[in-house]
């Protein structure tokens, strides 16, 4: 059996991926993919990473049985891997700390970022103060006041916060500000893209660098559990954190690798970000080809979830290529059962969970139950909830 | 051959420059559009392009954007752009047209039917933003068998080997973006761009358009001296937006004429 080698030297995922960018970013993603290329496998360069991804970021994270969860669904045992205990709260500090190293090799005095939920705005702010490299953030106007303890977060370590106004003022607009600033200071700046997507090498650099995560549980799980997991499940809105969970398994084909993604209202009322669960038609956005919530005429439509980081109209081209493939399964949940495990695990484990994170916990609680006892499901806890707290206060009626 | 490499070759006899304005189908209201195009012309415009309007123009400043916002709040996209140009074909059988935009509203409704509408409209080339030679092989090949041009982007951080991979399948003419950065930003340095427009010149004998930062008839003047073809683009996206609907056409007319009587 040949072992999964993608993407292909132009970024290509088999229709998926690849470079659409305008020219001038040509000669600048030209040069991050020869300076990736010479230091990924580079030892100065690794030991410098894990040395910051040990002692800065807290790494390797646990391994959590979630025992009463379990004993609650009575199915599969439950186990979570605790990125939310990374320093920063969520899996995104794995990427901003080898992207941020990447940028100091190249001599980049300054980094720029976009943001949804503000979780990797806050990490690239995080690691630029730890680095000295000055940071902007750009982060949707809509999405600002949704996560606001995010968004000062960002200016106490120093980061500028630039409101973006444009289209749907969230995410993918927040992306497009971000392209148009290094379109004008590509000589002097490093784009930290936050999740699987943009033009190649983002979608393949992200993916490696959050790809420690699932090479810690494959040591970990047989450890704890005895046994590799039989399904691994993730939130996907690019997908950036269900890629770093799913690649160093993809060749263990009797690992399931299920994503979720955000059903917002629903998948049947169109308000959503779900473009793998809705069969949405293959376009191009933010640098690659992949599935793209979009009208007939290729305008792209407005998402809506509750969570802002999955609040996004297209998906990492891996995970477009591992749905063709078969290799992965995603599916959707919706707000509202979205909201009821962010509860549940609160009350019954004593974790709050991420918005976007609790998606997966929901789909985990009904995958349990349909399975026998001796089962092991591996859910990505990609991210804590301290930053969703006003949003779920707000759903009750509460203001804090 | 080509309306644009024939309307090239005839101002290079004239020895005059092209005058490229550049407007977004829909904008202020489509029916403001042919009317545009007609004004366009009239006022000196040898060529036009026009903009398809796209929800996420993530090569254009601020002032495109908002056209493109206020085009696709008028309901049109990439198909009723094309019926605007067939409009304005109904008057003008000889102004090249330039389609300009991205590539998911084209991959959207299909490049073979997309190249079918353009043909069927007249249209004479078409820029793609994020369209690299290296992912649109494809699309340029159908825009050749239909002789239709395909006009690239060249830019200020473009290397000489790039330039020769570019300048193999560009046809009409090449367009220089003058500055790093999204159209309508900082003023152009006319050095710099002199320089480079030189050292195009030493890979293709297309002729080449300098964009993306002329902002007023002083510096469509200077570029004028060192190119072939200058474009105009949100400058007069300016003038749609603080133009009075009655005066637009007037105040575009007017523009223009400075425009034209500085290049020539």
């Amino acid at each position: 059996m040949q072992a999964y080698d993608l993407p292909d030297a132009f970024g290509h995922f088999g229709q998926f991926g690849g470079t659409f960018v305008a020219e001038t970013l040509v000669e600048a993603l030209d040069e991050l993919r020869d300076m990736y290329d010479k230091f990924k496998d580079d030892p100065d360069f690794l030991s410098e990473f894990h040395h910051d991804l040990k002692h800065f970021v807290g790494r390797p994270s646990p391994i959590y049985f979630a025992e009463r969860l379990t004993n609650q669904i009575g199915g599969a045992k439950i186990f979570l891997k605790r990125e939310d205990l990374n320093h920063t709260g969520a899996h995104k500090v794995n990427n901003t700390v080898g992207q941020a190293l990447l940028a100091k090799k190249m001599g980049k005095p300054r980094v720029i970022a976009e943001t949804g939920a503000g979780q990797h705005g806050v990490a690239t702010a995080t690691i630029a103060a730890r680095l000295g490299l000055d940071c902007v953030v750009y982060m949707g106007s809509e999405d600002i006041k949704r996560q606001s303890p995010n968004v000062y977060r960002m200016k106490l370590l120093g980061a500028k916060v630039v409101p973006v106004e444009s289209g749907s003022k969230t995410l993918k607009d927040a992306l497009n500000e971000a392209l148009r600033d290094w379109v004008t200071n590509v000589s002097d700046t490093f784009y930290i893209i936050g999740t699987v997507a943009g033009p190649h090498p983002y979608p393949m650099m992200v993916r490696d660098f959050n790809s420690v995560v699932g090479k810690e549980c494959k040591t970990q799980m047989p450890d704890l559990a005895g046994s590799q997991p039989d399904a691994i499940l993730a939130c996907v809105g690019g997908g950036s954190n269900a890629m770093g969970i799913f690649y160093p398994y993809i060749d263990d084909k009797n690992v399931r690798l299920i994503g979720v993604e955000a059903a917002g209202e629903g998948v049947e009322t169109g308000r959503h970000a779900a473009p793998l669960t809705s069969n949405s038609p293959i376009g191009v956005l933010h640098g690659n080809r992949t599935y793209l919530m979009q009208n007939e005429e290729g305008q792209i439509i407005d998402t809506h979830s509750v969570s802002a980081g999955l609040d996004y109209p297209g998906v990492g081209p891996e995970h477009a290529w591992l749905k063709d493939s078969g290799r992965a399964e995603y599916v959707a949940v919706t707000d509202d059962d979205a909201l009821k495990a962010f509860h549940n695990l609160c009350l019954i484990e004593g974790i709050i969970p991420a918005l976007e994170t609790s998606h997966a916990l929901a789909y985990a609680e009904k995958l349990a139950a349909t399975m026998a006892k001796d089962k092991i499901i591996l859910v990505n806890l990609s991210g804590r909830g301290d930053k969703d707290i006003n949003t779920v206060a707000g759903l009750a009626g509460l203001t804090l | 051959m080509s309306k644009i490499q024939t309307t090239f070759l005839r101002l290079k006899s004239e020895n005059k420059k092209a005058l490229i304005p550049f407007i977004t189908a829909g904008d202020p209201h489509p029916d403001m559009t042919v009317k545009m195009l007609h004004a366009l012309v009239e006022s000196g415009a040898d060529m036009i392009e026009v903009g398809i309007p796209f929800s996420d123009p993530m090569a254009d400043g601020p002032v495109i954007q908002r056209a493109s916002e206020r085009a696709l709040a008028n309901n049109v996209g990439i198909k009723k752009t094309i019926q605007l140009v067939n409009e304005f074909r109904k008057k003008d059988t000889k102004t090249p047209i330039i389609l300009m935009g991205y590539a998911n509203p084209i991959e959207a409704i299909g490049i073979e039917h997309f190249v079918d509408l353009i043909r069927d409209a007249d249209v004479d080339g078409v820029i793609t933003v994020d369209y690299p030679p290296e992912e649109s092989k494809d699309f340029v090949a159908l825009l050749k068998k239909h002789e239709i041009d395909s006009i690239f982007l060249l830019s200020p951080t473009t290397e000489d080997n790039r330039i020769s991979l570019i300048v193999e399948q560009a046809t009409g003419f090449l367009y220089y973006v003058s500055l790093k950065g999204v159209t309508g930003s900082a003023n152009i340095d006319i050095n710099q761009v002199t320089k480079r427009v030189k050292n195009i010149k030493k890979y293709s004998d297309l002729p080449v358009a300098v964009g993306f930062g002329v902002k007023d008839a002083e510096t469509a003047k200077q570029v004028a001296l060192i190119s072939d073809a200058v474009v105009i683009g949100s400058r007069i996206i300016n003038e749609v937006e603080n133009s009075n609907q009655e005066d637009l056409l007037e105040n575009i007319r007017n523009l223009m004429s400075e425009m034209k009587r500085n290049i020539s």
